[in-house]
C-alpha cells in the first residue's frame, strides 16, 4: 500500500482511502483530507516528521505515523 | 407572546464561533470595543469571553467561543461549543443568533464547522473574514452567489481594518431577531430520516427532549463514542444504546459509514456549493508565505532562527527583565518603609508592612516575566511563526507523548513557571495540556538560581572537572537544571500513560499564512494577561504571604529573652561606648564644633579615627538586633515547626533550622536566602553573594561542634529545591488554568515528594563518597 509518508517533497497525489482508529480517521477527515481529494507534499521538518501538507488550498502539517494511514493513488 | 419581561428589556445575545485564528476575538473586539468579561465556564477549563455591543446599551450581548475545527466532541472541554449553542449551559443563557466567522482564504475547509452549526436550529450569519488576503492570494468569491448557495446572510469583513464591521454592528442592533434559522441539508435522505426515528425512539425510552434535540441525535449517530452518545445514553439507559446501535446498523447496511459520512457529505456539499462562487488562481503559485516557509523550515536556517529566537525570548524573560523587577523590587521596598514610618511599630505595623505590602509585592514582581513571555507569544502567535516553532520541535517533545505545541511553554518554564502555565493555552490537546501544565514547575526557574548560587558558592570546592575544561561549580549548577529537565521528562511519560491518556496520539496542525502583526491587539492580548494574573492568583498569594509572615512573627519575643540577648551583647556595646569616651576624653580632641572642623582640616585621620569609633558602637548595637531577630525567629511558630519536621528531615542532612528555612520558603523558594540570613544572626538584608552569609552557614555547628553544612548536605538542599513545588504563584495559576483544586494539589504532592525523595538519595550517597 501506497501511503502518504512515502510521498516526496514537491509531489502530489489523491487519497484512496483512510486506515486506523476511527477517532484519528475523522480528526483527519475533518481537516479536509477525504477520499478523492489532491494532496501534495511540500516539505519534511528539518527531523524528518512531521510532514507539511497543501490540501484544500491552505497547508497544515501532520505526523509521519498519521500519513501512513492515509493510502494514496499510485500516480 | 409570552407575558414575561417586554421584548424591549430582554437581552439579545449572539455568539461569535469559527475556526481557529480566523478573527473572532478581533471582531469581538471591534464590537465591543475591547471590553470583555472574561472568566471561565464552570467545572472545565475553557476560558468564557462575553461582553456588551458597543452602542446597544447593553441590550446586545456576544460571546467570543474558543476556535475550533469541528463541533464534534469527546471530552467536556470540546463539548462546551455545542452546549452553549443548544443552551445546555446552566451559567450561559442560549444565544439568539450565531456570526460563524469563516476566512475567506480557506473558505472549503471553514464551510465544514459553519455546515455543522447550520444544523443547530438558531439563525445563522456568516461573516466572511479577511477578505484581504483573499484578494491577496488572488482568489474571487462572489458574496451574493454565497449568500443563496449557503441560505444565510453573508457579510464580507475585514476586521484587523475594521471594515465592515459597522454593519455586523448594525444587523445586531436592528434586524437579528427577525432572521430565522437556515434549512440547509448537506446529508442524504437516508441518513436524516434515520436521524429523526432515532430521535422518536430516544424521546420514548425516556431521554429528556434537550439531550435528544434533533441536532445532537445527529451529532450522536455521526461520532461514535462522543459526548452527545455518552450523554443520550446515561439519559436514557439500554433502550438508548439499542436503538442507536439498531439505527447505526441499518444506516451501515445502507451504505452509509458513520466514520466517514460527515465529512464524505459536508465536503463534497461545499466543493457544489462553491462551484461557480469561489475563483481560484490555476495553479498555486508559490506566495509570500511559502516562500518565507522555504527559509523558516529549512533544515539549516530555519533551526539556525528557532534557536535564535528561543535564545531572545529566554534571554529577555530571563535577563532583561531583571532591572524592571529590582525597580518593582524597591518600589515595594520604598513603599514599605514609607508606609511603616506612619504607623508606630508594632504588630499592625508589621502586617501591612510585612505582610500585605510585601506580600502584594511578591506578586505584582511577576508582572514583567509575564509581559515579556507573552509580547513575544502573541507576537509570534500573531505572525504565524508560533505553529513553525511547534512543527520544528513536534519529533523531540513527541518522545516523551507531547507535542511541538508543549515546546514554548517548557521552555518559558526556565525562566518562570508562571507564564509558562498560561502559555500552555496554545496547546489545543487536552491531555497534552494538562501534563504539560503540570511538569513546567520542575524546570529549573529564575527563582531557584539565587538557592543555587548560594550554596553551590559556599560548598562547591572551585576546582575544574575533565581536563580543566570546566569548573566543577559550573557542571553542579548545570546538574541542578538537568535534574528538573530529567524528572520531568518521567513525569511527562508516565502522566501521559495514566491521567492524561490521549485517545490517538495524533498531532494534525494548521499552518497559517504569515501576516503583518497587528500591534494593538499583541498589545492587548499581553496586558490581558498580566491583569488576569494579578486578579486571579494575586488574592491567593498575598493570603499565603499573610500566614507565613504570621508564622514567622509570632510569638513576639518575651522580655525573658530580649534581657538574654541584651545581657549577651551588653559587654561589646560597653567596650564600644568606652573605646568613644576614651577618644573623647583625650586632651587633643576638640570640645566645640568650631575646633573640629579645624581638627578635620589639619588632620583628617584624627577625626577618622573618632568616627571607626562611633561606627563600632552602631556595629554592636546592630548585632545585637540581629541577634534578637535570630532568637525570636528560632522561636516563633516557624521556628516550632522546624523543630517539629526535625526527625522527618534528618535522613536529608538538614537540621531544624534548614526544615524550617524550608518551609518559610513554600510560598516563594528564593526566600530561602533571607531566611537564613535571619536564622544564622547575618540579618534578612543578605543576597546569594553574600560572603557574610557564606561564612555563617559554613561556621553553622551542630552542639556536639560537627558542621551542619558540608557539599552532602549543601547537594541535598538544591536537588529538594530543584524539585519542590514552593511557589505559592504557581499553584495559584495552576488553580486558575485548570478551573479546579485538584491539580494544583496533586501538583503540590507529587513535587513535593519526589524532591523529598531525590534530596534523600542525592544525602545518602554524597555522604558515603565523600567521607
Ligand atoms: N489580514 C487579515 N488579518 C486579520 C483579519 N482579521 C483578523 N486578522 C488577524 O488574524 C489573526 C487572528 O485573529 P484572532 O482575532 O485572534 O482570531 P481568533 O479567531 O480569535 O483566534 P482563536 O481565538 O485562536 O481561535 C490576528 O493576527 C488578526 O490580527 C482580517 O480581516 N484580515
Ligand atoms: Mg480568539
Amino acid at each position: 500500500m501506497r501511503t502518504l509518508a512515502d510521498l516526496k517533497p514537491g509531489t502530489s497525489a489523491e487519497i484512496v482511502d483512510l486506515h486506523g482508529d476511527d477517532l484519528a480517521v475523522q480528526r483527519i477527515m475533518e481537516m479536509g483530507l477525504t477520499e478523492g481529494e489532491r494532496v501534495s507534499v511540500l516539505r519534511y521538518a528539518p527531523t524528518g516528521d512531521p510532514i507539511e501538507l497543501r490540501v484544500r488550498g491552505y497547508n497544515l502539517s501532520i505526523r509521519r505515523a498519521d500519513a501512513s494511514n492515509i493510502e494514496i493513488s499510485k500516480d | 407572546m409570552s407575558t414575561a419581561a417586554p421584548a424591549a428589556t430582554k437581552k439579545f445575545r449572539a455568539a461569535l464561533i469559527g475556526n481557529p485564528n480566523t478573527g473572532k476575538t478581533t471582531i469581538f473586539n471591534a464590537l465591543t470595543g475591547f471590553k470583555a468579561r472574561v472568566g471561565n465556564y464552570a467545572g472545565v477549563t475553557v476560558e468564557r469571553k462575553t461582553g456588551a455591543l458597543k452602542g446597544s446599551n447593553g441590550k446586545v450581548e456576544l460571546i467570543d467561543l474558543p476556535g475550533t475545527y469541528s463541533l464534534s466532541a469527546r471530552s467536556e472541554d470540546e463539548m462546551i461549543a455545542v452546549d452553549v449553542l443548544t443552551g445546555l449551559r446552566s451559567d450561559q443563557d442560549r444565544p439568539d443568533l450565531v456570526l460563524v466567522v469563516v476566512d475567506a482564504s480557506n473558505l472549503e475547509r471553514n464551510l465544514f464547522l459553519a455546515t455543522q452549526v447550520l444544523e443547530v436550529g438558531l439563525p445563522v450569519i456568516v461573516l466572511l473574514n479577511m477578505v484581504d488576503a483573499a484578494e491577496a492570494g488572488g482568489i474571487e468569491i462572489d458574496v451574493e452567489k454565497l449568500t443563496h448557495r449557503i441560505g444565510t446572510k453573508v457579510i464580507p469583513l475585514v476586521a484587523s481594518k475594521n471594515t465592515g464591521i459597522d454593519e455586523v454592528a448594525e444587523e445586531l442592533n436592528d434586524s437579528a431577531d427577525r432572521l430565522m434559522p437556515s434549512h440547509t441539508e448537506v446529508f442524504p435522505y437516508e441518513f436524516t430520516s434515520a436521524a429523526e426515528k432515532l430521535h422518536e425512539q430516544l424521546i420514548e425510552a425516556g431521554v429528556p427532549e434537550r439531550y435528544a434535540e434533533p441536532f445532537l441525535v445527529r451529532r450522536c449517530l455521526l461520532e461514535a463514542g462522543g459526548m452527545a452518545e455518552a450523554r443520550i445514553i446515561r439519559e436514557g439507559g439500554n433502550n438508548a444504546k439499542a436503538a442507536i446501535a439498531e439505527i447505526r446498523k441499518e444506516l451501515a447496511d445502507n451504505g452509509c459509514r458513520a466514520m466517514t459520512l460527515e465529512a464524505r457529505c459536508r465536503y463534497g456539499w461545499i466543493r457544489e456549493a462553491l462551484d461557480g462562487v469561489v475563483q481560484r488562481p490555476e495553479e498555486h503559485r508559490a506566495s509570500f508565505s511559502d516562500k518565507l516557509d522555504a527559509i523558516l523550515i529549512h533544515k539549516v536556517w530555519g533551526s539556525a532562527i528557532f534557536v535564535l529566537l528561543m535564545l531572545l525570548i529566554f534571554q529577555s524573560i530571563y535577563t532583561w527583565s531583571g532591572p524592571l523587577m529590582d525597580l518593582i523590587d524597591g518600589g515595594f521596598g520604598a513603599l514599605g518603609e514609607a508606609v511603616g514610618a506612619l504607623f508606630a511599630e508594632g504588630p499592625l505595623q508589621a502586617l501591612i508592612v510585612d505582610g500585605l505590602i510585601a506580600g502584594v509585592g511578591g506578586v505584582v514582581i511577576f508582572l514583567p516575566q509575564i509581559l515579556i513571555l507573552f509580547f513575544f507569544i502573541a507576537l509570534l502567535e500573531d505572525c504565524g511563526y508560533m505553529a513553525r516553532a511547534a512543527f520544528l520541535m513536534d519529533k523531540l517533545l513527541s518522545k516523551v507523548g507531547l507535542s511541538g505545541r508543549s515546546f514554548i511553554p517548557m521552555l518559558s518554564g526556565f525562566a518562570c513557571a508562571i507564564p509558562a502555565v498560561m502559555a500552555t493555552r496554545t496547546i489545543e490537546d487536552r491531555n497534552d495540556r494538562f501534563t504539560t501544565i503540570l511538569v513546567a514547575p520542575l524546570m529549573s526557574c529564575s527563582a531557584r538560581l539565587p538557592v543555587y548560587v548560594l550554596f553551590v558558592g559556599a560548598f562547591v570546592p572551585a576546582n575544574s572537572i575533565l581536563g580543566g575544561l570546566i569548573g566543577l561549580q559550573a557542571a553542579v549548577l548545570f546538574s541542578m537544571y538537568l535534574v528538573g529537565v530529567v524528572v520531568a521528562i518521567g513525569v511527562a511519560l508516565v502522566l501521559k500513560k495514566t491521567f492524561f491518556k490521549s485517545k490517538t496520539p495524533s498531532f494534525i496542525m494548521e499552518l497559517p499564512p504569515y501576516r503583518a502583526p497587528q500591534w494593538k491587539a499583541v498589545f492587548h492580548r499581553m496586558w490581558e494577561r498580566g491583569m488576569e494574573f494579578l486578579k486571579r492568583a494575586g488574592t491567593i498569594i498575598v493570603a499565603v504571604s499573610a500566614i507565613v509572615w504570621a508564622l514567622t512573627y509570632y510569638p513576639r519575643p518575651s522580655d525573658e529573652l530580649t534581657a538574654r540577648v541584651d545581657a549577651q551583647h551588653a559587654p561589646q556595646i560597653v567596650e564600644a561606648e568606652a573605646a568613644l569616651a576614651a577618644w573623647l576624653m583625650r586632651e587633643e580632641t576638640p570640645a566645640t564644633t568650631e575646633e573640629l572642623i579645624e581638627l578635620s582640616e589639619s588632620s583628617p585621620e584624627e577625626v577618622a579615627e573618632g568616627a571607626a569609633l562611633l561606627d563600632g558602637i552602631y556595629a554592636a548595637e546592630s548585632d545585637r538586633d540581629t541577634a534578637l531577630q535570630g532568637a525570636q525567629i528560632r522561636d516563633s511558630f516557624l521556628g516550632r515547626m522546624g523543630h517539629f519536621v526535625e526527625p522527618i528531615v534528618a535522613p536529608l542532612g538538614w537540621d531544624w533550622r534548614i526544615g524550617m528555612g524550608a518551609i518559610a520558603s513554600f510560598p516563594a523558594r528564593e526566600v530561602i536566602v533571607s531566611t537564613l540570613g535571619i536564622i544564622y544572626d547575618t540579618g534578612g538584608d543578605v543576597d546569594e553573594e553574600s560572603v557574610d552569609l557564606r561564612e555563617k552557614l559554613k561556621n553553622a555547628r551542630y552542639e556536639d561542634g560537627s558542621p551542619v553544612f558540608n557539599l552532602a548536605v549543601a547537594l541535598s538542599i538544591m536537588v529538594f529545591f530543584a524539585l519542590c513545588a514552593q511557589c505559592a504563584a504557581t499553584l495559584a495559576i495552576i488553580k486558575r488554568e485548570t478551573n479546579s483544586w485538584r491539580w494544583p494539589i496533586f501538583t503540590f504532592a507529587y513535587m513535593t515528594g519526589l524532591a523529598y525523595i531525590a534530596a534523600l538519595i542525592t544525602y545518602q550517597i554524597a555522604i558515603r563518597l565523600i567521607t
